[in-house]
């Protein structure tokens, strides 16, 4: 397939951090302090569980930064022709949700539905030839759109039975249509069509075709994950038993009951659950809205995967500004004390007596009058957009970095005292080397803990930001402009909350895993004295 | 329930003289360690009689901490206790459910503990945390006078003042104190004192000793004295059990325990003393280490470690064996030992030092493969290992000390040093005063000899130390190094001097980098200041070096927590000596390890000190280790200097009333049956502002009216020995 990859400034950052992690895990092997802390983390329970679920959601993110261009059929495309390509940038994700992505509704549909959620004022002939008017829910384009497909065209008027288990939405959404919440048949009834049970029937017949369906597809995906799952334990447990070179059936054993030194039970089990809940997802989403549809008929799904990006581009590319800044300046007023310490500490207080919030605003105001009065510097929508997003992760970081500067700067000062640093000064050894060899590595552990902690803390600040409009391009997806928009939503009369639900979940599980892991770094972490004293 | 009301309302009936009041049997305790338990204490027994004092002795990691944490069941959250009994008041203990033990607790059984620092809250006034520990039911303002006869019973002067005091604002002494009033709140019959003076200088250790001696007289409470220290058993004890891994070994009364010791372990740490034997013996030191936890052996656990042991002996542990009336011993050899000590004691000393390179190698194999042995090398193995690289003139022997002190170019020379750090106070951090931690001090220091620096905490001498290598700004004075002048020079004009002076600190577990590996550590400073050494390569330096301390070289790889205390002080001295120094300021370099250790390093830093002919500036405050390693001594008060000799001089035949007195509070093994004399009262007033006149005067015995007036000019005593105090004027 011809493709112009495209690297956003977004991706090659997500992509540098991923390998700064491989890189800094390699090193820190070779440090057995540090060695020993992440071996402890991978005994934790809780935090290797939280671990595979982050990871799930990294492995996402970042098939979504990988960016291309697809090439446009081109009708003459002789070889000297430069080939086109498409305005529009897609990611490796897009790709892989095609189904997700292309088969959008005309407006909301509830999750699994068949039909529309509003009424619609439709045409139909009837036998006799006549053209009737009818008010209903109209088949929705894709959405379970296989499930007795030849009528549909000319079926359009089956009652909205089929969708048998989103009773809430069941009632009529607009506000112009009868208000009757009354069950289908009965309201149906009035208009005394002789039509009425035969297409009654035709309702009740698509609604256990779905229901079939669904269940068939759900069982065969859980089946499936199992048996997946499955190999996936053998392959781990032969992948031990040959590391260690212990019997097959011992290592397996020592698994189940959770001896191994990594928690690998806990990793398997999450990896289970995840699979029975993902693969029915996918299952699904082939042939229906898991999550339903939006206003303009976008699958809710799909923007809950894209929303994964951005949440971890903002707490991982915010903490790539704030490291650098907070380790220097904190260690610089440590160590140096003096007007440097007094320079920094006056910089940091300013910066803390200032709201956080109106100095973010201000900035993001500020970038977003720039972008506005230079679109030429922007190729494509999606470039935009992600200046914009990277922009949001500097104002962040520059605004973020004096908490972690503070506790570096007070370890600082305890370090200096150390008497290492003064073998090491009376050695003549330089200001910065003893930095970078004797108080770097000592702090590392609170850096460490500081960047995971933060992690949940900056999805959760992107949210609040982007609702109250300060946050990402309006054209990105992300949590935050999920629930923004679903704050519309929920207005309407029936409530839309699949949008907000959905959203509200994985943030929360993504958050809740972060935070997990980062309690089982931090105790790992801050015992890290204990085990070597 | 009966007790607890007796406790709480009731004077308690103090038991008769002599009767037991705790007895403990077959206590062990452990440590959850994965799906493990690693024992720590493994099966105690002894008992503690009403008004007496019985010491556990021992060294750091056998267990005594966790023992006495047992008997009170505060054990850390992994701590188990796995059996026995605890008999008190007729009850056992372990047995009693956690609401009654806290009856116990302060009421009948209560503790004090090593940091002062650390065991009173910090945001408490010091009253309300003796109120606290009062029985209930006590009026406001009944208990408010309670507190201020218990603090005047612990010693405190002006407890009216003091009773609203919050614990930063009193001195580690004073802290102690209050934490001994609170102890006494609940009127406890039984009082555990962990480690009760560690953190002390020797002269408040001395008055905290003989507070709880009086209030044991006067309350004929039991005591249960957990120490290392063997003057602190002399000084302190009736009765003595020796614990080593975990096991009671031998048990006696005080003065046959000093005048007799029979078990091989405890012989050892007698001989391990530096006190009494001479400077350049060698001193004789345990081989070996506590084994850990988790590879105790079985039988005895002494075995590994043991010039006696035997096939048996690492076969079965030994039963107690009764050799005296109250004097037990768990030795199979017992006889044999006391037979073989009396005739070949000297021998062994000779015997030790030269086959140690033999014994260390049967030790290592013994010992668990993760230690490395320590390998004693003899003074001619590691002279032979540096001497072509290290050239230093060596001063005689002989040396007469007068002619050393007047030698036209003593190695360093430090005249009028003067340290004051600023005080700055309010919203410009002006200056409103200043500490002066060194305030006048002249020193001079020949090549190849020791001075030794000592005095209270807080007198300045660590500041003087750190002065000299430069490594603090001084305010005035100058210090010369071989002639050149040192301060006041730029950081690039003093580097190629920082080669020819060196530290070693004082805690070998802060002094180590814990993230890089101990190759990386002693090459830095070569690295630092660009020198290449004699041999191919650095690694092959950096083993050299390890060789010379005796340590192996294939530590080079590994990183410090991997080591103990001595082995890391060992790592210390290699860095410092890599830059081959010809000054080592040594900053209390032992008096972070436990006596056997204690041994190892001096004689480490003797044996250095001949063959490269080093000179040492020694900072200490133990006199034990100044009489063995130092040629001269300055001894130092509130930033100056009151009295220099040499050792014989100072020690000896000391003139300031302050030496006299620092050299009395040290507790001393021989004098375990004459009454101690008493200690000297008060605290060293704060270096912030001096009392006027004589810094002494306030604590002075003899202080007369011209002490308060002026500052004592100095007095020579004889060619070298002079002193700052008016008595010896007249
Ligand atoms: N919290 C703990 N977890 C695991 N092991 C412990 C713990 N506390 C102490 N130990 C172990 O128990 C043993 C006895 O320790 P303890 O503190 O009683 O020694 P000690 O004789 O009081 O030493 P020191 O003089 O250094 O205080 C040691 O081997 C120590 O490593
Ligand atoms: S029992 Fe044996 S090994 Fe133990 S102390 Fe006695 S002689 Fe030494
Ligand atoms: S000068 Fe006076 S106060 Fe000072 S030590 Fe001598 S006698 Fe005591
Ligand atoms: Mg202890």
């Amino acid at each position: 397939m011809n493709v112009l990859p495209v690297i956003l400034w977004s991706d090659a950052l997500v992509w540098l951090m991923a390998l700064a992690a491989l890189v800094l895990g390699l090193l820190s092997r070779r440090q057995p302090p540090l060695a020993a802390a992440w071996r402890r983390v991978g005994r934790s329970r809780p935090g290797m569980a939280a671990a595979t679920v982050v990871a799930v959601f990294v492995v996402v993110g970042l098939l979504d930064s990988l960016h291309y261009r697809p090439a446009l059929d081109t009708p003459a495309a002789g070889a000297s022709a430069a080939p086109a390509y498409a305005i529009e940038t897609l990611s490796v994700l897009d790709a892989l949700a095609v189904p997700l992505r292309l088969r959008g509704e005309k407006t909301y549909s509830a999750p699994l539905a068949t039909h529309a959620f509003a009424k619609e004022t439709q045409e139909i002939r009837a036998a006799d030839g006549s053209v009737q008017q009818v008010r209903d829910f109209p088949r929705l384009r894709f959405g379970g759109a296989h499930l007795l497909r030849e009528e549909a065209p000319a079926e359009a008027t089956d009652g909205d039975t089929a969708n048998a288990n989103a009773g809430v939405s069941r009632r009529t959404a607009d506000p112009s249509a009868t208000t009757d919440a009354s069950p289908v048949s009965s309201a149906m009834a009035p208009s005394a069509l002789p039509a009425t049970s035969a297409m009654s029937e035709k309702a009740a017949a698509l609604a256990a075709a779905r229901q079939y369906d669904i269940s068939r597809r759900v069982g065969v995906a859980v089946l499936s994950a199992l048996i997946v799952w499955a190999g996936v334990v053998v392959w781990v447990v032969q992948l031990l038993a040959r590391r260690e070179s212990l019997a097959f059936a011992e290592v397996g054993r020592r698994l189940w009951r959770g001896e191994t030194v990594f928690a690998w039970r806990a990793v398997l089990l999450t990896l289970a659950a995840i699979a029975l809940v993902v693969a029915p997802m996918l299952a699904l989403a082939g042939d229906y809205h898991v999550f339903g549809t939006d206003k303009v008929g976008q699958d809710v799904f799909y923007q809950v995967l894209k929303s994964v990006r951005t949440a971890l581009v903002i707490g991982l590319v915010t903490t790539l500004t704030t490291l650098p800044l907070a380790i220097f300046f904190g260690l610089a007023a440590g160590y140096f004390r003096g007007w440097i310490d007094d320079l920094i500490q006056y910089l940091y207080t300013t910066l803390n007596s200032i709201p956080g919030v109106l100095l973010i605003a201000a900035a993001v105001l500020m970038m977003q009058v720039l972008i506005d009065t230079h679109p030429q510097w922007f190729a494509t929508a999606a470039e935009r957009a992600d200046l914009r997003l990277l922009a949001l992760c500097f104002i962040l970081g520059l605004t973020s970095w004096t908490g972690l500067a503070r506790l570096l700067r007070g370890e600082a000062m305890k370090l200096r005292e150390l008497e290492f640093v003064q073998a090491a000064q009376s050695f003549g050894v330089s200001d910065l080397r003893i930095i970078a060899r004797h108080i770097l590595p000592n702090v590392m552990h609170i850096v460490v803990i500081a960047l995971v902690m933060d992690f949940s803390s900056l999805v959760l600040a992107e949210a609040v930001l982007s609702y109250v409009g300060i946050g990402v391009d309006p054209t990105m997806i992300s949590f935050g402009t999920m629930i923004n928009n679903a704050r519309l939503e929920l207005a309407r009369e029936p409530a839309v909350w699949w949008s907000l639900a959905a959203a509200f979940t994985f943030m929360v599980a993504l958050v809740l895993a972060a935070n997990l892991l980062a309690d089982a770094v931090r105790d790992a972490f801050d015992a890290r004295l204990v085990g070597s004293s | 329930m009966s007790h607890e009301i007796d406790f709480a309302v009731q004077p308690r009936q103090t038991p008769p003289r002599g009767e037991s009041v705790l007895s403990v049997r077959g206590l062990r305790t452990g440590f959850a360690a994965g799906r493990t338990t690693l024992t720590a204490v493994a099966g105690i027994d002894f008992t503690l009689h009403a008004g007496e004092t019985f010491a556990l002795l021992g060294e750091s990691g056998c267990g005594k901490s966790v023992a006495a944490l047992s008997l009170m069941r505060l054990l850390p959250p992994a701590g188990r206790i796995l059996g026995g009994e605890v008999r008190f008041a007729g009850r056992d203990l372990l047995r009693l459910s956690e609401a009654e033990m806290r009856a116990v607790r302060g009421r009948g059984v209560s503790m004090i503990f090593q940091e002062p620092a650390t065991s009173l809250n910090p945001v408490l006034r010091v009253g309300e945390q003796i109120i606290e520990a009062l029985p209930g039911g006590m009026g406001r303002a009944d208990a408010r006078e309670r507190a201020l006869a218990l603090l005047a019973a612990a010693g405190i002067a002006d407890p009216a003042r003091r009773i609203d005091a919050y614990p930063f604002q009193m001195s580690g002494g004073m802290k102690q104190r209050v934490m001994i009033a609170e102890a006494l709140a609940g009127e406890p019959q039984v009082l555990i004192a962990d480690e009760p003076t560690t953190a002390l200088d020797v002269t408040i250790q001395a008055q905290i000793l003989d507070l709880l001696a009086r209030l044991q007289a006067e309350r004929g409470m039991g005591i249960l004295l957990i120490t290392h220290d063997l003057g602190v058993v002399a000084r302190a004890a009736q009765r003595v059990g020796v614990m080593y891994a975990g096991e009671i070994v031998e048990e006696a009364p005080r003065a046959m325990f000093f005048a007799a010791p029979r078990h091989p372990y405890t012989r050892k740490l007698f001989a391990a003393l530096p006190d009494g034997v001479g400077r350049g013996h060698r001193l004789e030191t345990i081989p070996g280490q506590v084994p850990p936890l988790s590879a105790m052996p079985a039988g005895c656990r002494f075995a590994p470690r043991c010039a006696h042991a035997e096939t048996r002996c690492t076969l079965a542990a030994p039963a107690w064996r009764e050799v005296a009336p109250g004097h037990r011993v768990r030795c199979h050899r017992v006889d044999e030992v006391a037979l073989a000590a009396s005739a070949v004691s000297a021998p062994l000393a000779a015997e030790m030092a030269a086959s140690g390179t033999a014994q260390a190698a049967h030790v290592g194999s013994a010992a668990s493969s993760q230690e490395f042995r320590i390998q004693e090398f003899t003074a001619q193995e590691a002279a032979v290992q540096v001497s072509a690289v290290q050239v230093s003139s060596i001063v005689p022997e002989g040396t007469e000390v007068g002619s050393a002190l007047t030698a036209p170019s003593p190695l360093l020379e430090v005249r009028d040093l003067a340290v004051h750090f600023p005080i700055r106070q309010g919203w410009l951090r002006r200056a409103v005063g200043a500490v002066r931690a060194v305030d006048g001090v002249s020193l001079a220091l020949e090549r190849g000899r020791t001075l030794a620096l000592v005095g209270e905490s807080g007198c300045g001498k660590t500041s003087v130390g750190k002065a000299v290598l430069q490594l603090i700004a001084s305010t005035a004075g100058e210090v010369k190094l071989d002639g050149r002048i040192l301060t006041g020079l730029s950081r690039s004009a003093l580097r190629p001097l920082r080669r020819r002076m060196q530290m070693v600190f004082q805690d070998p577990f802060a002094s180590l980098n814990p993230r890089l590996s101990v190759g990386e550590i002693i090459a830095e400073g070569m690295q630092a200041l660009g020198l290449g050494r004699a041999e191919a390569s650095p690694a092959a330096a950096v083993a050299a070096l390890l060789a010379q301390v005796g340590l192996d070289p294939a530590a080079a790889g590994r990183y410090p927590h991997e080591f103990s205390g001595g082995q890391r002080q060992r790592i210390a001295i290699a860095r410092a000596l890599a830059v081959q120094p010809e000054l080592i300021v040594c900053d209390e370099p032992t008096s972070a390890l436990d006596v056997s250790v204690q041994a190892q390093i001096l004689n480490l830093l003797g044996s250095l000190q001949a063959d490269l002919g080093l000179a040492y500036l020694l900072i200490t405050h133990n006199f034990a280790v100044v009489e063995h390693l130092a040629h001269e001594v300055a001894v130092m008060y509130l930033g100056r200097i009151v009295e220099r000799g040499t050792v014989g001089e100072v020690l000896h035949s000391p003139r300031h009333p302050y030496t006299q007195a620092l050299l009395a509070a040290v507790p001393r093994i021989g004098s375990a049956d004459e009454a101690p004399p008493p200690a000297l009262s008060g605290e060293m007033p704060s270096p912030a502002n001096p009392p006027a006149g004589c810094h002494f005067h306030p604590r002075c015995p003899r202080a007369g009216a011209e002490c308060r007036t002026a500052y004592p000019a100095p007095v020579a005593v004889s060619a070298t020995h002079t002193v700052y105090c008016v008595l010896n004027a007249r």
